[in-house]
């Protein structure tokens, strides 16, 4: 068993990659390398814990980030119809990014914030009790404001 | 006494602005009262709420457009009615917060101080006798909190309802050094939102119980795994540490008996297997969060392969009250195997969607009917859905079944974390034990066969029913699968993963049948078995399903009806959620 002094840069592995994140948004190539040789660890072993977890993306996300409550509240009151009505008005598809890198959707397990369902944080401003209609003007709203 | 105006600022009422209230009453200020944002005051379906001390007034959908008057009548001595709460049926209006049907059936041990403080400051939580649990606990031998904990028979919130003291015991026995504390924040069960609204409502009621829990098994480090969803339950939580640290309740020396304790934030990354304890601790280390078999505890070789004391948050909230009180008192709540209270989440189809606290042993048709004031729109009650993916689906012939840890396990579904859904005859239980298999399979680490392969032939074969193309075979196989995976995958999220599926099988076999032998969804919900029409008899000709409708579906007809055009009809169903009437069939 290895001894924790010994192990702690993996430690901090997961920490580098969300400072990075929250600062950047995303994390590329580059900071993967980076952050590999400053902890003194494979590269192989960063890329392997940066595609486990799911709050990393290694592709640049969009200027609001759509994310869609797809938890048991937001299902039963139909979020699908949420993502269905994003999918086709914004022409872009779960993790992908509109090509003006105005709006990138995701669907997300759950906000916590089931009492409202359903609901979408977009740059972690909630939105809630949602309908086709709601979103397509909260959406053409943001894209007003540039 | 100055006026105390308490006002909802968590996600839910936030949600409906309440932020601007606030900003509001700060615009307003004057030196005759108090405005306080709180932490989740729990009747988030008419958010946001403000209470008004003293009187224990209670104001739900309150706008920033009513500040003004509700200041000016406070000051009269006077109500603003209109922001009351009234029941939906019977029309009365009521005052008091414990006079609302919401609370009256509610105990608050764990929620008590939520929504009643700022949730950043330290002194409103000592205000409330915040901190006197450890006070104590520090004047008792540690042999003798392991004790009260172990009599008062409290079991881990977490999911499984494993007697907390057990655990306890193990590692205050454990010889080796250092010892670890970890709280299990990684709340990732879709539907569930207690222990967050706990960490960000009282953060301080989870660090006074680690911290007691350090004192009672020898340990110095701790650290808080919180999901990483949960962004204001960090700043929260960081604010607290930091807070606790100044006064000396958290780091060195703490209340100047020598004990020394300090406990780190760990972020979670969106991982919902890292919930497992095992997973959790590879997670904290900075490894990939994948389960492992468990031939030693964690409570021997737990966190860096050292003695580990694992609990939920929830769990860690019970201890501050069991010390102050004693476990006699602890076990008067609740009921003789499952003592206390438990904190739920109360969401889906039901009217008072929101947080509450009840004894356990309270019945689920008290949950839903009386503190949850029954269905929306006065729809048959189909199912509550408990345990998240792990549970499962209870039909409405258990109703009166008292909610502890057992009887919940006895018809197939487990009490989990907390989470309760309700749902009504427009969903479709088919469609839901195919949601809760794809979640658990995208969420599946992918460690071992059973889980990893036998949730995608699980999925392949729902979707496919819900999608007209199921064929009776498809039932046993079904029911095999699921038993194959539970008997033999490696960690607790596996072997509870089939859950959903086969309470769904054992209560409701008929939808299934009817999806495949008739090619009809009774619940209007699978799109392909769906066809939405207007019934006139019921109609009121409002016009709001068609204002709802989202591919202009509906036509209005000459003499003022109106129609959907099934052609066009795309059977988002909008239009029945938009109904009041209940005047859309299928």
């Amino acid at each position: 068993m290895l001894d924790r002094n010994n192990d702690n840069s993996s430690e901090e592995v997961i920490q580098a990659l969300q400072d990075i994140q929250s600062l950047q948004g995303y994390i590329s190539r580059e900071n993967l390398k980076e952050i590999s040789r400053n902890l003194g660890i494979a590269y192989s072993y960063t890329y392997a814990i940066a595609t486990f977890y799911k709050t990393f993306s290694l592709k640049e996300r969009g200027k609001y980030l759509i994310k869609v409550c797809d938890g048991t509240a937001c299902h039963l009151k139909s979020s699908e119809n949420i993502v269905d009505e994003i999918n086709s008005y914004l022409g872009i598809r779960n993790g992908e990014t509109t090509s003006d890198q105005m709006f990138t959707l995701e669907q997300v397990n759950c906000l916590g914030a089931c009492a409202m369902a359903p609901v979408v944080s977009i740059n972690e401003k909630i939105y809630g009790n949602l309908t086709r209609k709601k979103i397509r003007n909260i959406i053409d709203m943001l894209r007003g404001k540039k | 006494m100055k006026t105390l105006f308490l006002l909802c600022g968590d996600v839910g009422c936030r949600g409906y602005e309440s932020r601007q209230v606030y900003d509001k009453f700060l615009e307003l200020k004057a030196d005759w009262f108090d405005i306080k944002f709180t932490g989740c005051q729990g009747l988030c379906a008419n958010g946001p709420i403000l209470q008004v001390k003293p009187g224990d007034i209670f104001y739900q959908k309150v706008k920033s457009s009513d500040v003004f008057e509700i200041l000016e009548k406070t000051q009269k001595n006077e109500l603003v009615e209109r922001l009351l709460y009234t029941d939906s049926e019977t029309k009365k209006r009521y005052i008091r917060t414990d006079q609302v049907p919401f609370y009256k059936k509610q105990t608050k041990i764990i929620l008590r101080t939520n929504g009643l403080i700022n949730p950043k400051s330290i002194d409103d939580y000592i205000a409330m006798g915040g901190y006197a649990g450890l006070k104590k606990a520090l004047t008792l031998q540690p042999e003798n909190i392991v004790d009260e904990i172990l009599k008062s028979g409290l079991r881990g919130r977490g999911g499984g309802g494993f007697p907390a003291g057990r655990k306890w015991e193990d590692v205050f026995n454990a010889f080796e050094t250092p010892k670890y504390i970890i709280c299990n924040g990684d709340e990732g069960d879709p539907g569930a939102f207690m222990d967050r609204s706990l960490m960000e409502g009282t953060p301080h009621v989870v660090l006074e119980g680690m911290t007691i829990a350090a004192f009672a098994v020898g340990s110095n480090e701790g650290f808080i795994y919180v999901r990483d969803e949960y962004p204001i339950a960090v700043r929260n939580l960081q604010k607290g540490i930091h807070d606790a640290r100044k006064k000396g309740l958290l780091g060195e020396n703490i209340f100047g008996s020598g004990f020394q304790f300090d406990i780190k934030i760990k972020r979670g990354a969106g991982a919902f297997v890292c919930g497992e304890s095992s997973a959790l601790m590879r997670s904290i280390e900075g490894k990939i969060g994948e389960p492992h078999e468990k031939h030693i505890h964690a409570s021997e070789q737990g966190l860096w392969g050292k003695p580990t004391l694992l609990n939920n948050v929830e769990t860690y909230a019970n201890v501050p009250y069991i010390i102050l009180n004693g476990a006699k008192n602890y076990k008067k709540m609740g009921t003789v195997d499952s003592p206390g209270t438990k904190v739920f989440s109360l969401v889906g189809k039901v009217r008072n969607a929101g947080l509450i606290e009840v004894e356990m042993g309270t019945t689920l048709r008290e949950i839903i009917f009386e503190i949850g004031g029954g269905i929306v729109k006065n729809r048959p009650f189909k199912a509550v859905q408990t345990g998240g993916p792990s549970g499962g689906c209870i039909p409405s012939e258990y109703l009166d079944l008292p909610v502890d840890f057992d009887s919940l396990k006895a018809v197939g579904s487990i009490m989990g974390s907390g989470g309760m859904i309700v749902m009504d005859d427009c969903d479709c239980m088919v469609e839901v034990a195919r949601y809760f298999t794809k979640f658990l399979m995208e969420e599946s680490c992918g460690k071992c066969a059973p889980c990893r392969e036998g949730l995608v032939q699980v999925y392949r074969i729902l979707e496919g029913i819900t999608q007209g193309r199921g064929s009776l075979e498809d039932l046993r196989k079904l029911k095999e699968l699921g038993e194959y995976i539970a008997s033999s995958s490696l960690c607790g999220l596996g072997r509870s993963a089939p859950n959903p599926l086969l309470s769904t099988l054992r209560y409701f076999e008929d939808e299934y049948i009817d999806h495949i032998k008739n090619k009809y969804c009774v619940a209007g919900v699978c799109k392909v078995l769906t066809k939405f029409e207007i019934n006139i008899v019921k109609c009121t000709k409002c016009g709001l399903c068609f204002k709802a409708c989202p591919v202009d579906a509906i036509k209005i007809l000459d003499d003022g009806c109106y129609k959907i055009i099934e052609e066009n009809c795309i059977r988002c169903g909008e239009c029945r959620s938009a109904c009041t009437f209940n005047a859309i069939r299928w």
